[in-house]
């Protein structure tokens, strides 16, 4: 059992848990925006930055890849880590400023506006990578990743272009923190990342329920029959 | 196989029964600066005079070796052990050159066109050991650059080259690390970290397989050391790694060398073929049943990729994207393995140490950076070049005395060392001694050994826009603070520098750049503002004048300045009117000039080709 303090408190870890983990199960609160609990985490938003005291040693590290350690002391809100989420939270409010999410955010920490030049070609995104995780490690397609260098990256389908591997599942969307990947059904037709999907009909209760294209990757992934599944799930 | 040792002594030996046979050794320099000078023309010209019969009745073997050092004068043509050193040669007049070298090897004439003056004109040095550019320097791992063929095994056999790897494979692995470790080098990538901690850590390690790095992505503009080993000594490298993969407990090492180096990559591709020949790589190295073997991997040149997760990442075949140090690549590196990473110039070091023992290599350098380290010396500075100097040695004597001081006889105001995200350091500390720990208290860094001279007539704010643009497009886009905050940074300065500026900036920038350094994910984005923070830090005054007064005081900030002619001093030479880009400059002779505002770029050449002052930038 490894015991150690956060901001003054005995807390207890099991061997493996990040800082995040421990913290979060005590109470505390760390905000993170690119942390997922299934996908795990890369530390690229830098908003669960926090202090460690190791003997005499002071660091700051990303608490959601730093393992615990016994008889570390942490502290999640010296003026250093504040100046850092104000930072963060900032540079993201001028980089994706129709996000909600990120505008709740910056309003919980303080800070009320950003004193830099508004992107509008960034969307929501705010790189965190859980929906290139999601496609890759959940699905297991691989449509989309993340390209480019610098400002310039971005999450997209190989050369921008309708992926030929997607399936059209929809997982990406649905793990996005902000909201930022588009997909919308209409008339038969799921849209999302410039590939148009047709949806099946159910047989017996005419309604759209998937596309086809996902549900022909599952039946031949799990050996069902395709017939069976393009029954949709309300009345199979 | 021929035992070992005996193999060893044999290729030396012959080597030199082959090099006694020969009256003269002409060595052209044919590093990538000599051969952008033209250096492979000068070779040519001279091998084809050479082969018609009757021009020289000598035994004379023409080689070409790695870099000299001394790129501004290039292309170098050094006879001997160094007795005669010629420079620009073939630059102005190929063919009096060629007759010049064909005279030196015949009747021993030494053309004095082609000697290297002093600073005074009249002074003339014939070998190099007298130039103070080489004087002022203790070269050892360029010891051989400039002196061996590199694409010839035998040559760097000859020199001693691979016996220190017989004695290595004689020592037991722990040994070796403990005399590394002793020894007290320190990486010489930029981090500074101790050697032979680093191996004795992946030694320690657990897992199988080991593997050994040597990291020859160098990314910094104006930082050509690296380059230079690969190209001008490979086997050195080679031999390096293969003892430290025998310490380690390493079967395989990479060579991570960026795809920009074709003639490095084709040079170590080549000491890696003759080196498995000769049987120091591969099954059982000189029959010690140690097996080792290194490919190259050509990365693609993205300044991150020198980062050593980033690189491992890379090796892997995933984008060049860093990850968090909180474990250390010597547990879990290359595909999780324990992965030993060292610079190019690390490796280079070793098999030197290996020879010579550690108290040698202790008693070189500073109190706690031992050794040499190699500067590739660039800017405005006369003599810009490759050096080795002892670590300790101040900043002065390096610019001032080896690099022969700033060009035009200027005034010196700052030199940038550790590349991009290193820092610049003014002229009150040029007295301070160059190694890690003193230039990271002043804000900068060793790095890789960049250094980049800069005078009156560069802006520092202007200069801090350069680093930062190429920190941008350098960053892999991972972590939000390098990414956003380092282009923000541009952003505010970018703005100052165009006369935009308000107050608050330079305290702005100072707390952006902070919480940059604090957060961000890997040693790129920590010291991507130090460019900013040291100019603020060392010419605050330069920044405020240019928000609060909207000027630019050394003439660069284009929006801020107005370039003008002094009628008073102007002779009508129409020396500007001719060199001006952009035809602004209004010219007849023996008339006074004026220049076209409208038309006029401030580019500032009129001001740096005019020979009587008299042309005003305000």
């Amino acid at each position: 059992m490894i015991e150690f303090k956060i901001n003054g408190r005995h807390t207890r870890a099991n061997d493996g848990e990040t800082i995040l983990d421990v913290a979060r199960r005590e109470g505390f609160v760390i905000p993170t925006l690119c942390h997922h609990e299934i996908l795990g985490s890369d530390g690229r938003c830098r908003l669960c930055m926090v202090e460690v005291k190791k003997r005499k040693r002071k660091r700051i590290i990303a608490s959601c890849l730093y393992m615990a350690e016994s008889g570390i002391e942490v502290s999640t809100e010296t003026p250093e880590i504040q100046l850092i989420r104000r930072t963060v939270l900032e540079l993201f409010l001028a980089r994706n400023p129709a996000s909600e999410v990120i505008r709740y955010f910056a309003r919980e920490y303080g800070v009320i506006d950003t004193r830099y030049t508004r992107d509008n070609d960034k969307g929501k995104c705010i790189l965190c990578n859980s929906c290139v995780k999601t496609c890759e490690t959940v699905v297991g397609v691989t449509a989309i990743s993340l390209s480019g260098k610098g400002p310039h990256k971005k999450v997209t389908t190989p050369f921008d272009g309708p992926s030929n591997v997607c399936i059209g599942c929809g997982a990406c969307m649905a793990v996005c923190p902000t909201g930022h990947i588009y997909m919308e059904d209409r008339n038969g037709i799921r849209t999302i990342w410039n590939r148009r999907f047709e949806l099946t009909k159910c047989p017996r209760c005419g309604r759209y329920h998937a596309p086809l294209a996902q549900l022909e990757f599952i039946a031949q992934k799990s050996g069902t029959a395709l017939d069976r599944l393009t029954v949709c799930q309300d009345c199979r | 196989m021929m035992a070992s040792r005996e193999r060893l002594y044999a290729i030396g030996a012959d080597y030199r029964k082959a090099i006694s046979g020969y009256d003269k050794i002409v060595k052209i320099c044919c590093g990538t600066g000599c051969i952008s000078s033209g250096a492979l023309t000068v070779y040519d010209e001279l091998q084809r005079v050479l082969s018609k019969r009757g021009l020289s009745s000598k035994q004379i073997l023409v080689k070409k070796t790695g870099c000299h050092g001394l790129c501004e004068r290039g292309p170098i043509v050094v006879f001997g052990d160094d007795e005669i050193l010629y420079q620009n040669v073939g630059k102005r007049n190929i063919e009096r050159d060629i007759a010049a070298l064909l005279a030196t090897i015949n009747e021993d004439k030494i053309e004095d066109e082609l000697l290297y003056k002093g600073d005074d004109k009249t002074k003339r040095y014939m070998s190099s050991f007298d130039i103070p550019f080489y004087s002022g320097q203790t070269r050892i791992v360029l010891s051989l650059n400039g002196v061996i063929d590199p694409e010839n095994i035998e040559e760097y056999v000859g020199y001693g080259g691979y016996k220190s790897l017989h004695k290595a494979l004689q020592m037991n692995p722990m040994e070796i690390v403990d005399l590394i470790e002793k020894s007290g080098l320190r990486g010489r990538g930029g981090g500074g970290f101790l050697t032979g901690f680093k191996w004795r850590s992946c030694r320690q390690a657990q897992g199988l397989p080991k593997y050994v790095v040597a990291n020859g992505d160098e990314g910094d503009p104006g930082a050509f050391m690296d380059r230079s080993l690969m190209e001008g000594n490979p086997h050195g490298i080679l031999e390096g790694m293969i003892i430290g993969g025998f310490a380690i407990g390493s079967n395989h090492g990479f060579i991570y060398v960026r795809d920009e180096y074709p003639l490095a990559v084709y040079r170590l591709s080549k000491a890696i073929d003759e080196a498995r020949h000769h049987g120091f790589l591969g099954r059982s190295i000189m029959n010690s049943g140690f097996d080792f073997d290194i490919s190259i991997f050509r990365g693609g040149g993205a300044f991150v990729c020198g980062e050593s997760t980033a690189l491992i990442s890379s090796i892997e075949g995933k984008s060049g994207e860093p990850r968090a140090k909180y474990i250390h690549t010597t547990e879990k590196g290359l595909w999780g393995k324990p992965t030993n990473i060292n610079n190019v110039e690390t490796w280079s070091n070793v098999p030197y140490i290996i020879d010579r023992g550690w108290e040698w290599f202790q008693s070189i350098g500073s109190d706690r950076s031992k050794g040499t380290k190699v500067f590739s010396l660039v800017g405005k500075v006369k003599n810009t070049g490759l050096i080795e100097v002892p670590m300790g040695v101040s900043l002065r004597e390096i610019i001032f005395n080896l690099g022969g001081g700033i060009q035009g006889d200027k005034k010196f105001k700052a030199v940038q060392t550790g590349g991009p995200s290193g820092g610049c350091i003014p002229e009150e500390f040029l007295e301070i001694p160059v190694d890690f720990d003193s230039l990271t208290k002043l804000g900068s860094m060793m790095g890789s050994g960049g250094m980049i001279v800069m005078d009156e007539r560069n802006c520092m704010v202007d200069v801090a826009r350069y680093f930062l643009k190429f920190l941008i497009e350098e960053s892999c886009g991972k972590c939000t603070p390098c990414r956003e905050g380092v282009r923000r940074m541009h952003e505010i300065v970018d703005r100052i520098c165009r006369g935009d500026g308000s107050m608050g900036d330079i305290e702005h920038l100072e707390e952006l750049g902070k919480a940059i350094q604090l957060s961000s994910l890997c040693g790129l984005g920590q010291s991507a503002p130090n460019p900013v923070l040291s100019t603020i830090k060392f010419f605050r005054e330069e920044y405020r004048t240019h928000v609060q007064e909207k000027k630019c005081p050394a003439g660069v900030c284009k929006n801020l300045i107005t370039v003008s002619i002094l009628p008073e001093r102007c002779t009508g030479c129409m020396r500007c009117a001719v060199e001006c880009p952009v035809d602004c400059i209004s010219s007849e002779k023996k008339e006074i000039h004026g220049i076209d505002q409208s038309l006029c770029t401030k580019c500032g050449t009129c001001f740096d080709v005019c020979r009587f002052g008299a042309v005003k930038i305000s």
